[in-house]
């Protein structure tokens, strides 16, 4: 502990977020510094690398208007801590974690480091048990379970918005006794979309938390915002024994944010100029869903990732890809069919599907139909490509059954619109579908 | 030792101390927090040192110091069963001491030193041990734990105990006064010795179909399974290391999913070894440096993993190293090299990837133990190419040292096809020498239904551009017959459900399938001869 507060006026370069402060006596990594800035501004900021007494230091805010001779920097001997209390629920924060929702700051129970600490693996219960979003083809075919990461492939153009919404109200448990809360973090809003978010907020009332920056708010808020919600998120889960599930979009715009961070750095970049260390990056916020032995609570992800060019080995969903355990992909063909939501089952999956639906979780027959649905799917999927070769009146009586079964597949099975559906209805869905058609379920 | 030091730099995962006196890869504590570091490298009045735990609230002016030892593991008997992480600190009694989350900066030791053990000792007073040498035994589990001499030589045993011991007391006393202990360090980053090495004659016997049928593996041989996300990688890794042919096995799970290695500790406990009908938990060893746990640990981990696989085929065991994945392995490399800045190669990667990478293969083999006895460690590592996109420099580095290639195809795993091993892109080179094994232990038919397999696969690929045109009705009634057939070996014989009682397939059961299908083939072929339709002739 030092026992008086350092304050330094020794700036010798400002690039973008980056400041050098030169002559510091014992600065730590991750320590939170304050930069006053000539026109009377405070902002917070964060040491990044020591070398001698030089420190680097990066500004959350935008750096416009420091200057060399005048700006100051006080060091707080403290890393980056964020204020908890079970009060947040309900409430909307910015990207520096103020109030956006006009209510006074809450009292904080506790402050508590925002990059976590991993959960040891020895520690960690294997994710179980089912959550409904009300969508039948992640219900029915790619089942998200608690302390699963899942996350959502979109592209440009896509309603990834629509999916989000939904998800975020329609959400629930099949257990109504254990308090749910979705802890929501929006990055790079653009206003469109953040009064689309708003409205949907408002209608739900309670039972989230919300982080919200701006597209024309600073990049770095872009990388802290997640960590926030996913602190808020631990320790809703592990402290007071909620089950949340934490919706992050766009992780597109976090993984730019992070480019541009480490450009500005002159750190080396790797593929597509995105930094080497990505990987373990992305891993430190995907990693904190789970589900912790002899503790009640549960952090689930839903991250939404937007493929460049609509590219699934874009470093973005790839790196996301080898994280996660599975993805929902939506398709542009499904959504120029008027088919919402326009998810494609054949490249989604959840991997952990089978520890969450079965009797007792969901239905004894879960499994079967949603196999079955899935195979037939893929069939009727498969002779499209034929049926675009040979013409319709070439094939089978068999083969026309399966490419009326896809379509129908589509419209009522998948294109449910914007109506919520339990998993009971899905399944229901599903199997009379199939009874339509025909086809055997055994 | 004991030196000590100030913090100059720090940066990311390194720091800059002005400590002289130290040596590369000595390992070193550092800052009040005394995080476990190693020295990579050394300038005249600095050392650069890299630390394996999260630098965090680390300040410049904190004290450094050396411990005169490189980065080692503790060995000795009570490693079976248990879970480490990437510095062989014991997960479960971190668990205990700081709860479900790691801070850091704790040491524990990875081997219970209050353990009772019944020791029974093979070294006579009088006799004089050398390195490897078996001093005595207990028992660990269903195993026979050899305690072998560390690298102390020359001076004869005055006196040795017998019956119950625990670790921190001594086993016995040589002439000259010294206690001969229980367990041994061993730095990591260097190989065990042996007698000498012999070139991989026996199958690894996996359980997999499409591996043991079709790109056999080898005892004391290498592979690699590479595969872009969602391919399987981590279920066939694990499918193997419940079923794989060997004694014990040594499981690294570098920088993957913590849900992951969850399971897998879930399902070892619950599950058998097939051959020993003992919990699989019993012979297997795990090394956890999940993807959010500190990168330079993940560095280290594999190091870690391998030394304590070698300690067990001193014994005479065949040990099998299963890491997943090696990509995580390279890129925490990558960071690391990044942070001191060297030079870059290909996609970042430093340019001693592919030698650090061949010297950490070259510690597979079969060799003679230094006691005498025949003791083999096989390797399977995953590799996470980006993309999918096989012409990344880990998946290549590795093709130039390993012995088998698996190629886990996107395709194919769209399809459900699992394990999607490609049957046309994967190869091995240990398919002639284990060949005889399966020919003189399974049945003499074995090189012949290898051969109309891999055949009928190759027809019906050709065939499968024509069906695609004229669709499958447009085909001759034998060439239809052949492309159901081949539909058979895929989803009868290929196809293996990784969590059905067929996940596990001995090598007679394995040869009857394949059988089975090309009989039914011949006499299909045979009755369309004689004129018969597709129909009755199935």
């Amino acid at each position: 502990m030092r026992l008086s507060e350092h304050i330094y006026r020794t700036i010798s370069t400002v690039a973008g977020p980056l400041l050098f402060v030169e002559n510091v006596f014992s600065a730590r990594i991750g320590e939170v510094v304050t930069v006053h800035t000539p026109d009377g501004r405070d902002m917070e900021a964060e040491v990044l690398e020591i070398d001698g007494d030089t420190a680097l230091v990066e500004v959350y805010g935008g750096t416009q208007g420091l200057d060399i001779e005048r700006t100051s920097v006080s060091f707080s001997d403290a890393i980056k801590k964020v204020p908890l209390s079970g009060d947040i629920v309900g409430r909307i924060f910015n990207g520096s974690f103020q109030p956006k929702d006009g209510a006074p700051m809450f009292i904080p129970e506790k402050q508590t480091p925002i990059t976590g600490a991993p959960i040891n693996p020895a520690a960690r219960a294997r994710p179980a048990d089912f959550i409904e979003t009300g969508f039948s083809p992640i219900d029915g075919l790619n089942t998200l379970v608690r302390g699963q990461k899942l996350p959502v492939f979109s592209a440009a153009g896509l309603p990834s918005k629509e999916v989000v919404a939904s998800i975020l109200k329609n959400s629930r448990l099949a257990d109504p006794s254990k308090r749910f809360v979705v802890v929501f973090a929006a990055l790079g809003l653009t206003f469109h979309e953040y009064s689309f978010y708003m409205k949907v907020l408002e209608e739900m009332q309670t039972g989230f938390v919300a982080f919200v920056n701006m597209a024309d708010e600073p990049v770095m808020e872009r990388l802290l915002a997640p960590r926030f919600a996913l602190t808020v998120a631990e320790y809703l889960a592990f402290e007071k024994g909620m089950d949340i599930l934490v919706i992050i979009t766009d992780m597109t715009n976090y993984c730019d944010a992070l480019r541009e961070i480490s450009t500005a750095r002159e750190e080396l970049p790797g593929r597509r100029g995105y930094p080497g260390y990505m990987y373990s990056d992305l891993a430190s916020l995907y990693e904190r869903a789970g589900r912790i032995h002899g503790l009640e609570g549960s952090v689930t992800m839903l991250p939404v990732v937007t493929m460049p060019e609509d590219d699934i080995t874009h470093p973005i969903p790839d790196l996301t890809g080898y994280i996660t355990e599975g993805q929902i992909v939506l398709s542009r063909e499904l959504h120029q069919k008027g088919i919402f939501p326009p998810i494609d089952v054949l490249p989604s999956l959840s991997r952990l599907m089978q520890k969450g639906i079965g009797e007792g979780l969901t239905r004894a027959d879960h499994r079967k139909v949603s196999n079955h649905l899935y195979k037939y799917y893929a069939k009727g999927r498969d002779l499209r490509r034929l049926e675009a070769i040979v013409g319709r009146d070439g094939m089978t009586k068999v083969d026309i059954l399966m490419l009326d079964f896809a379509d129908a597949f589509e419209k009522e099975f998948v294109g449910q619109g914007a109506k919520r559906r339990t998993v009971f209805e899905t399944l229901d869905t599903g199997l009379d579908l199939m009874k339509k058609f025909s086809l055997e379920v055994k | 030792m004991g030196m000590g030091g100030r913090i100059q730099a720090i940066s990311g995962p390194t720091v800059t101390v002005d400590l002289k006196g130290l040596k590369l890869y000595e390992r070193v504590y550092v800052g009040n927090a005394m995080l476990t570091g190693e020295v990579v490298r050394l300038e005249k009045e600095k050392a650069v040192i890299q630390i394996y735990e999260d630098t965090r609230g680390l300040a410049v002016g904190e004290p450094v110091k050396g411990v005169g030892m490189p980065l080692t593991v503790r060995l000795g008997p009570g490693l079976l069963g248990g879970m480490f992480d990437g510095l062989q600190r014991p997960l479960e009694r971190l668990r205990q001491d700081m709860g479900p989350f790691i801070t850091g900066g704790k040491e524990v030791y990875a081997l219970d030193y209050m353990k009772r053990w019944k020791f029974t000792p093979v070294l006579k007073a009088g006799e004089a041990p050398t390195m490897g040498t078996v001093i005595g035994t207990v028992d660990e589990g269903a195993f026979k734990h050899y305690i072998m001499c560390g690298n102390y030589s020359g001076v004869k045993v005055a006196h040795m105990r017998d019956g119950d011991i625990s670790l921190d007391e001594p086993l016995g006393e040589y002439e000259d006064g010294r206690e001969i202990p229980g367990c041994n360090e061993w730095p990591v980053r260097m190989a065990r010795p042996y007698r000498r090495k012999f070139a991989p004659a026996e199958p690894l016997i996996t359980g997999q179909r499409s591996i043991d049928f079709l790109f056999p593996l080898a005892r004391g041989g290498t592979a690699i399974f590479p595969g872009g996300f969602g391919t399987g990688k981590t279920i066939l890794e694990q499918s193997v290391a419940k079923f794989a042919d060997v004694d014990i096995v040594v499981y690294v799970g570098c920088g993957e999913r913590g849900n992951e290695m969850a399971d897998m500790i879930a399902e070892f406990e619950e599950l058998q070894d097939p051959w020993s009908k003992r919990p699989l938990r019993e012979r297997t060893v795990l090394v956890v440096n999940t993807s959010n746990m500190p990168v330079a640990a993940r560095e280290a981990s594999i190091y870690t993993a391998v030394t304590m696989a070698e300690y067990y085929r001193d014994m005479g065991y065949h040990v099998l190293f299963l890491a997943d994945s090696l990509s995580r392995w390279a890129e925490a490399l990558r960071e690391i090299s990044a942070s001191l800045e060297e030079m870059p190669g290909e996609e970042g990667y430093p340019t001693y990837l592919a030698s650090r990478l061949s010297g950490f293969l070259e510690r597979a083999g079969v060799v003679e133990t230094m006691n005498g006895r025949i003791g083999s460690l096989s390797m399977i590592l995953s590799v996470s190419p980006p993309g999918g996109d096989f012409t990344e420099p880990v998946t290549q580095a590795c093709l130039r040292t390993t012995g088998a290639f698996l190629m886990l195809d996107t395709s194919l795993a769209h399809r459900r096809h699992y394990p999607a091993i490609n049957w046309f892109q994967s190869y091995s080179l240990y398919a002639k020498e284990v060949a005889g094994h399966y020919r003189e232990k399974v049945s003499a038919e074995w090189d012949e239904m290898l051969l109309r397999c891999r055949q009928l696969l190759q027809q019906e690929e050709a065939l499968r551009e024509v069906a695609e045109i004229v669709g499958a009705e447009g085909l001759q009634d034998t060439d239809r017959m052949l492309m159901r057939t081949a539909e058979r070996i895929r989803t009868e014989f290929l196809q293996q459900n990784a969590y059905s009682d067929d996940a596990f397939s001995p090598p007679d059961r394995t040869l009857a399938i394949i059988k089975g299908i090309v009989n039914d083939h011949d006499r299909a072929m045979g009755k369309l001869k004689q004129g018969a339709s597709l129909e009755e002739a199935v």
